[in-house]
C-alpha cells in the first residue's frame, strides 16, 4: 500500500508540475518567437487594472511565449544551452533601402560584352635595365621611373623642347582623361544628361562640332546665353536642346500685346505678294552648268538661242521642247502685242 | 551609391571606410537610438530618457544640451541629428505649458523621418526607484503586448511596431536559454492609455523541462497617454519594409522529407535514344568502303540542294 501510495503522490505532483506552467487563454497568443514576441489581444479586466494584475497577466504570457522556446530544438555551445530561433515574423522596416547592383562602367560593359577577363598581374615586374624588381605602380615606382628615365632623348625635329616637361604634361593629361571618364561613368550610373563636350581633338572634329561647341559655349553663362551676342546669319546647332540649357526647339510665340496686328499683317503681305526667292550662288552655278553643256553640244546652242530664259534662271532642263506655233510670244519686230495689222 | 560612385572620392583610406560603412547593406546591424532635449525638460521626462537609455545602452547615443527643436513643425534638425550620430531611432524630451511632460519617439529610414508620437507622461517611477537586480547590459528582452486595442487602430499599430523596433535589440538566429531575463510589457487600456512595465524573469523549477516563469518589476514605471502623430505614407513603409533578394528563401524543387526525417529526391531524366545506342562492333556489320562513299555522296547532295533553296529563298523575299 505504501508503494501505491507514493506513486499516486507522484502522478499528483506531476500533474500540479505540468498545470504550473499551463495557461488557459480565451484567444490564443500571436507569438513570433524570431523577435521573442507575444500579443495578447484577450479583452483586459477593466476593474483591477493595477500593478499586480499586470504583472501577473505578463506573467501568463511570458510563460506561453517560453513554452514554445523550450520546444525548440537546442545546441549546446561551450556549456551553454542554445535554442535555434526561426526568423522573425513580424515585419520591421529597414534603416536604409536595399542596395541596388552596382553600374557597370563603360569599360566594364565592353569587357562584359566582348568577354574580356581581367588578368592578374605581378605587382613586381623585372626591369633590365636597372636589373631589380620594380613595382608596376604605386610606392617607390616613381622613384624607379626616376632612376631609369635620368636622361632622355631630344628628337631632331624639336631640339629645343624640354623632354621632361613634356612627360610630365602627357601623364597629367592621362589623369586628367581618366578623371573625365569616371565623372561620365558616375553621371551614367545616375542617369544625369550631361553637356556633349565641345572639341576634345581638333584634327578630327568636324564644322559640326564646332557649331555644337559654340552653342553649348554660348549657353554656358550665369543667364543661360541670354545677353550673348550673335553674327549675322549665325545658326544654332541643332539636336542638342536636350542637353544645353536654355535651348527650346519648340517655337517661341510672340508676347501678346499690340504688336500681334501688325506681325499678322506681315505675315498676310508675305503670302500675298509672294516673290521667288532669288539665290544668287546657285543661279550662278546652273548658268555656269548651262554653258558648259552647252559647250559641249553647239547644235542645241543655236537652237536654245532663241529659248526662253535667256539672261534669266530657268529651271526647265536644257533639253526642253521646241514652243509650238501661234503660243507663246513672238519675238518679232512689233512692239505691240497680238496680231494688229499696221497700216 | 557606392563608394566610388561619388564625385569627391575620399581621400584617405579610414575616411573611405567609414563612407564603406555608411553604405546600404544587405544585413544591417541593430538599430542605434539618440535620445536628446527640447528646449525644456522636467526632471521626469529626463529621468525617463536617461533610464531608457540605460535599456537600449550599447546602441544609443545620449546628448546632453538642449536643443530648440519643435520636432511637429519642424523635421530637419532631428533628420540631420540622426545622420550625423547614423542612428534610426530617437527619443525627445521637451516640457511646455501647452504640452507638459512631453516625449517624442520616432524612427528613420534612410535618414528621414518615417513615424513619430508624441506621448504624455502620466505616472513615472524610474528604475532607480525600484529596489531589485537590474538587468545584464544588452540583453534581448520578451516583448509583450496586452490589449485589443493594438489592432484595432492605424495609430497603434504602427506605435506597436515602433516599440518592438525601440526595444527589440537585434535579429538572432538563436539565444541561451538561461540568458532570457527581460520582459517589457505594453498594455493598451479601453481609455488609450498605454502602460509600460519592465520586468525581471526569474525561473523556478517547474519539475518538466520548461521552468516556471516568475516576474519582479525593475522598472521604469510608465504610463502613457498619446498626443500628435505622423504615420508614414503606405509607399514609404511598403519600400522600407521591402525584404532583399538575397535574403529571400527560395523554395528547392524536387526535395521532400518524409515522416523518418530521410530526404527524397526526385530527378527528371529525358528519353532515351534506343536507335542511337552503340551495340558490340563486328567485322561483319562494319560498312565497306563503297558503303561509305556512297553515303558521303548523298549527304553533299542534300547539303548542296539545301543550299540553293536557302539562295532561293532569299532571292524571292
Amino acid at each position: 500500500m505504501v508503494v501505491l501510495n507514493e506513486i499516486l503522490e507522484k502522478i499528483e505532483k506531476g500533474t500540479q508540475n505540468v498545470a504550473s506552467i499551463t495557461v488557459n487563454k480565451h484567444l490564443e497568443l500571436d507569438l513570433d518567437l524570431g523577435t521573442l514576441l507575444g500579443v495578447d489581444l484577450n479583452i483586459l479586466d477593466k476593474n483591477s487594472l493595477d500593478n499586480d494584475y499586470l504583472r501577473n497577466l505578463t506573467r501568463d504570457n511570458v510563460q506561453l511565449l517560453f513554452n514554445k522556446l523550450w520546444e525548440l530544438p537546442t545546441d549546446r555551445v561551450e556549456e551553454a544551452i542554445v535554442v535555434e530561433l526561426p526568423s522573425p515574423l513580424f515585419k520591421l522596416p529597414r534603416i536604409k533601402p536595399v542596395p541596388k547592383p552596382k553600374a557597370l562602367t563603360k569599360w566594364q560593359q565592353f569587357a562584359k560584352e566582348k568577354g574580356i577577363q581581367k588578368k592578374k598581374k605581378a605587382k613586381l615586374t623585372w626591369d633590365d635595365q636597372l636589373k631589380k624588381w620594380v613595382p608596376r605602380f604605386g610606392f617607390k615606382k616613381a622613384k624607379a621611373e626616376m632612376d631609369k628615365n635620368w636622361v632622355l632623348e631630344v628628337p631632331a625635329n624639336a631640339p629645343f623642347e624640354d623632354q621632361f616637361e613634356k612627360k610630365i604634361t602627357v601623364k597629367a593629361e592621362r589623369v586628367a582623361k581618366n578623371e573625365l571618364q569616371r565623372l561620365r561613368n558616375i553621371a551614367k550610373s545616375k542617369d544625369i544628361k550631361i553637356p556633349r563636350f565641345g572639341i576634345l581633338n581638333p584634327e578630327k572634329s568636324t564644322s559640326k562640332d564646332l557649331q555644337t561647341a559654340i552653342t553649348v559655349a554660348k549657353s554656358s553663362t550665369a543667364s543661360v546665353g541670354k545677353f550673348q551676342q550673335k553674327l549675322p546669319n549665325e545658326k544654332e546647332a541643332r539636336g542638342i536642346a536636350t542637353i544645353t540649357p536654355g535651348v527650346s526647339r519648340k517655337r517661341k510665340l510672340p508676347p501678346v500685346s499690340g504688336d500681334e496686328k501688325n506681325t499678322n499683317l506681315n505675315i498676310l503681305d508675305s503670302i500675298l505678294h509672294k516673290r521667288p526667292k532669288l539665290d544668287i550662288e546657285q543661279a550662278v552655278s546652273r548658268r555656269h552648268n548651262l554653258t558648259e553643256a552647252q559647250k559641249d553640244n553647239p547644235e542645241k546652242r543655236i537652237r536654245k538661242g532663241k529659248g526662253p530664259g535667256k539672261g534669266k534662271m530657268s529651271s526647265k532642263p536644257s533639253k526642253s521642247k521646241k514652243p509650238a506655233s501661234g503660243k507663246g510670244q513672238r519675238k518679232g519686230k512689233g512692239g505691240g502685242g497680238g496680231g494688229r495689222k499696221r497700216r | 551609391m557606392s563608394v566610388l560612385q561619388r564625385v569627391v572620392k575620399p581621400t584617405t583610406r579610414k575616411g573611405k571606410k567609414v563612407l564603406i560603412r555608411r553604405e546600404p547593406q544587405i544585413i544591417e546591424g541593430p538599430k542605434r537610438a539618440l535620445f536628446f532635449r527640447g528646449r525644456k525638460c522636467t526632471e521626469k521626462v529626463r529621468q525617463l530618457l536617461k533610464d531608457f537609455y540605460n535599456l537600449k545602452k550599447p546602441d544609443a547615443i545620449t546628448l546632453s544640451k538642449k536643443n530648440d527643436i519643435t520636432i511637429f513643425e519642424n523635421v530637419t534638425p532631428v533628420e540631420t541629428f540622426c545622420k550625423k550620430y547614423e542612428t534610426a531611432l530617437f527619443m525627445m524630451g521637451s516640457h511646455s505649458k501647452k504640452r507638459p511632460d512631453n516625449l517624442v519617439v520616432g524612427r528613420m529610414f534612410n535618414y528621414s523621418l518615417l513615424d513619430m508620437f508624441e506621448l504624455y507622461l502620466e505616472n513615472f517611477e524610474s528604475l532607480k526607484d525600484f529596489d531589485s537586480s537590474k538587468v545584464l547590459l544588452g540583453v534581448k528582452p520578451c516583448l509583450i503586448f496586452n490589449g485589443p486595442k493594438w489592432e484595432e487602430t492605424e495609430e497603434l499599430k504602427q506605435l506597436k511596431s515602433l516599440f518592438i523596433d525601440f526595444f527589440h535589440r537585434e535579429e538572432v538566429s538563436s539565444i541561451r536559454l538561461q540568458g532570457l531575463e527581460h520582459a517589457l510589457s505594453f498594455t493598451v487600456t479601453d481609455d488609450e492609455k498605454i502602460l509600460l512595465r519592465s520586468y525581471k524573469i526569474h525561473m523556478k523549477k517547474s519539475g518538466c523541462r520548461t521552468p516556471r516563469v516568475e516576474l519582479e518589476e525593475i522598472g521604469p514605471r510608465v504610463d502613457f497617454t498619446l498626443r500628435r502623430s505622423k504615420l508614414p505614407s503606405e509607399d514609404l513603409m511598403k519600400e522600407a519594409c521591402k525584404k532583399p533578394k538575397e535574403l529571400k528563401v527560395t523554395k528547392k524543387k524536387n526535395i521532400s522529407k518524409d515522416g523518418l526525417g530521410t530526404t527524397h529526391g526526385r530527378i527528371h531524366i529525358g528519353k532515351q535514344q534506343i536507335d542511337k545506342l552503340q551495340t558490340r562492333k563486328m567485322k561483319g556489320l562494319k560498312k565497306s568502303s563503297e558503303e561509305r562513299k556512297k553515303e558521303k555522296v548523298a549527304v553533299k547532295r542534300t547539303l548542296s540542294e539545301s543550299n540553293v533553296n536557302n539562295v532561293k529563298r532569299i532571292k524571292s523575299l
